[in-house]
């Protein structure tokens, strides 16, 4: 996913470094990613692991003497669940045509009513485009305008950031309690930080029709699949798959790894991403899928509305389908919803998932299911989450 | 009556040499009544006649029965087989050794014998002055009269018996009609690469690369099964195609029925004349009447109208 955000930071002109901030423990996996990253974006990319969960504001507050040690000028903050085209040079050129260099610029795109509750909500000055009134997931509607998680800030925030600390770590000398460091410690942007901000005349939003995305779950990540493909097919048309007498049947926009191997009796797309090292077998349909590295899928295999984890295999003739949570396509505003996991006591038909390292035997049907990794399956499951 | 019977019947007249007639109610008169309708044309010679329901399948003992019917020289012979539940059938209480038929029970409530109607009967033509034409059931209202005046008598069938009226039901038939087809004609069943156990293919049937197709098979005339197809207990019937990559298990695919490609039907989906099933769909369960067209999964058993 982050990828995505790495390949557009590089394209700002004067990208110093990227940091990436989390409460994830490091893994193997994620260094061999940096590294790599770093070979092909040419920029210095680091990890700095939070030692609790400080909450959206905490992390960057924490480390701020890493961001800003080599003196920014300004530095950009991007929430890594989203999915988006990334404005970023526009958001730069709204914040130095605006005038004082120490305003901050939050990006905003459009929801409809009853979507926007869900999110940051933005009432802004339709001129000046600064942000007025902010009220973060509100129970009655405020706008339409909603928060992306993409900010532009100047050293300047730390100031606010650390007036919240403050008042926080006040509050908790006041309460008899222990650990009263760490607490303080979690800010929250969006309700501690902006809400204040709001109407001081700092806070700017740069609206984009871009499309952009929440990745909340793996329903959603099917859904940023295809919005990405669909921006190569625009932006990058090289890195999509084509049509050729000796490769497999590719409709719509389809990526696939130069390192996978797929049958040239395969069929695959639309909205397919196929992994690193996938063998893709004789007569597979692959469908609005995603196949992660080193998966295997046997002949005759149907994929549909999956994920498919790394290293999983899928024997002969089995079917693999989940059911697409997509937004409403007749509005342009909808965004794709946060499905509550069950519905009237049965799990709410989804993206079907298999964890890392599953084995699906063959000639099974795995309908709308949840399979946790290392699994072996020995038979069908429909509507299941399999632990 | 249908023309599609007419015609079918009218190739078999040839191909056996004998006559065949059709009766056709104009109000359904039941099990016996149509007996009764048919009265001229079953009286024509005094020999006892066959009466046979349509909806069995087992090996026909028809020259038995012959033989059985003449021992014993009373009115009615009726074909009964064991079974497991006995309660969804007409129940046959008899003497062991004769064969002779002290009650009739249709559908009992509590467990009355193991042996019940197969279906198949001889009468001799006097039976026809029991029956009136009017609808009547034969098992409800002629077999315990009979049976009381001690006319009926019962031989037990050897082999295996099937009633095929649901589809369930008809495979379940399908798969003893194989086996019983590989005991005593294996020449007919098809082996070969890509062939499992008993499946039995029409000469003008053509199978694609790379299938798997058995156990329990029937293929009809002029079926294409495209590459790549996997196809268990199932019956495919005449001018159908199966289109590449499917998966199909307990399954009857109607005649001149087109399954696309990477389908997947199970759980007895049954296609009616003619359906078209559309690519990447899953079937489990669908009953789908004639000449439509699906669109769309069915996940659960349901009719699709």
């Amino acid at each position: 996913m982050i990828q995505h955000h790495i390949e557009a930071c590089a394209k700002v002109p004067n990208m110093k470094e990227i940091l990436l901030v989390g409460f994830y423990q490091p893994n193997e996996a994620l260094s061999r990613f940096l590294v790599s990253a770093q070979q092909e974006f040419k920029i210095p990319i680091r990890y700095l692991q939070e030692y609790a969960a400080l909450g959206t504001g905490g992390g960057i507050y924490h480390f701020r003497d890493q961001i800003l040690s080599g003196g920014p000028e300004a530095f950009f903050v991007l929430n890594a669940d989203v999915c988006s085209e990334f404005p970023l040079p526009e958001m730069l050129a709204f914040q130095q045509q605006r005038g004082d260099a120490h305003s901050f610029v939050m990006l905003g795109t459009t929801a409809n009513r009853k979507q926007s509750l869900n999110y940051g909500c933005i009432v802004a000055n339709t001129e000046t485009c600064e942000v007025l009134h902010y009220v973060e997931k509100p129970s009655t509607f405020i706008s339409e305008i909603i928060n992306c998680g993409i900010y532009l800030f100047t050293p300047a925030i730390f100031q606010h950031i650390g007036k919240v600390f403050q008042k926080n770590q006040q509050e908790l000398l006041l309460e008899e309690g222990s650990n009263g460091w760490q607490r303080a410690e979690v800010i929250r942007l969006e309700q501690d930080v902006f809400t204040a901000l709001a109407g001081c005349g700092k806070l700017y939003v740069y609206k984009t029709d871009s499309f952009w995305s929440q990745i909340k779950s793996a329903g959603s990540a099917i859904y940023a699949n295809r919005l990405y493909l669909s921006q190569y097919s625009q932006r990058h048309p090289e890195r999509l798959a084509r049509n050729s007498p000796e490769g497999p049947s590719i409709r719509g926009n389809v990526y696939i790894h130069p390192t996978a191997s797929v049958d040239r009796s395969a069929v695959l797309g639309p909205n397919v991403s196929i992994g690193k090292g996938v063998t893709v077998g004789a007569g597979v349909r692959v469908r609005e899928s995603i196949i992660l590295h080193g998966a295997l899928l046997q002949d005759h295999t149907c994929v549909l509305n999956s994920i498919v984890g790394w290293d999983s295999t899928i024997g002969r003739w089995a079917r693999v389908e989940g059911t697409p949570s997509d937004p409403n396509p007749n509005d342009p505003y909808a965004k794709i919803d946060s499905e509550t996991l069950f519905r009237d006591g049965r799990l709410t038909p989804s993206i079907t998932i298999l964890g890392c390292n599953v084995t699906i035997p063959a000639e099974a049907v795995i309908l709308n299911s949840i399979v946790l990794p290392h699994k072996e399956l020995s038979r069908s499951f429909k509507n299941q989450i399999i632990l | 009556m249908s023309e599609v019977l007419e015609g079918a019947m009218r190739e078999q007249e040839q191909r056996l040499g004998i006559r065949i007639s059709l009766s056709h109610e104009k109000e359904p008169l039941g099990t016996a009544g149509p007996l009764a309708l048919a009265r001229e044309l079953l009286t024509e010679s005094s020999e006892p006649f066959f009466v046979l329901n349509s909806d069995v399948i087992c090996d026909f003992p028809f020259t038995d029965m012959v033989r059985f019917h003449k021992h014993h020289g009373k009115e009615g012979s009726i074909v009964v087989t064991k079974v497991e539940e006995p309660s969804k059938y007409g129940v046959v209480v008899c003497e062991a050794e004769t064969g002779r038929i002290h009650r009739f029970v249709e559908k009992p409530q509590v467990f009355v014998s193991n042996k019940i109607n197969a279906g198949m009967y001889i009468f001799n033509p006097s039976l026809l002055c029991r029956i009136q034409l009017r609808p009547t059931s034969i098992e409800k209202e002629i077999f315990p009269v009979m049976a009381q005046d001690g006319e009926l008598y019962a031989m037990e069938l050897q082999g295996f018996w099937m009633d095929i009226g649901q589809p369930k039901d008809f495979l379940t038939g399908m798969c003893m009609f194989l086996q019983s087809l590989r005991a005593q004609h294996p020449e007919k069943l098809h082996s070969g690469p890509g062939f499992v156990g008993n499946v039995l293919v029409d000469p003008s049937a053509k199978i694609g690369e790379n299938c798997t197709i058995g156990p329990n098979v029937t293929i009809g005339a002029g079926v294409v099964v495209e590459d790549g197809v996997r196809i268990k207990r199932c019956t495919i019937l005449k001018g159908s195609r199966i289109r590449s990559h499917s998966w199909l298990e307990s399954c009857i695919v109607g005649w001149r029925s087109a399954v696309g490609q990477w389908v997947r039907m199970e759980n007895v989906t049954v296609l009616g004349e003619d359906v078209i099933v559309n690519d990447e769909l899953y079937l489990n369960g669908a009953s789908v009447l004639p000449h439509k067209s699906i669109g769309e999964s069915v996940p659960e058993p349901h009719i699709i109208m």
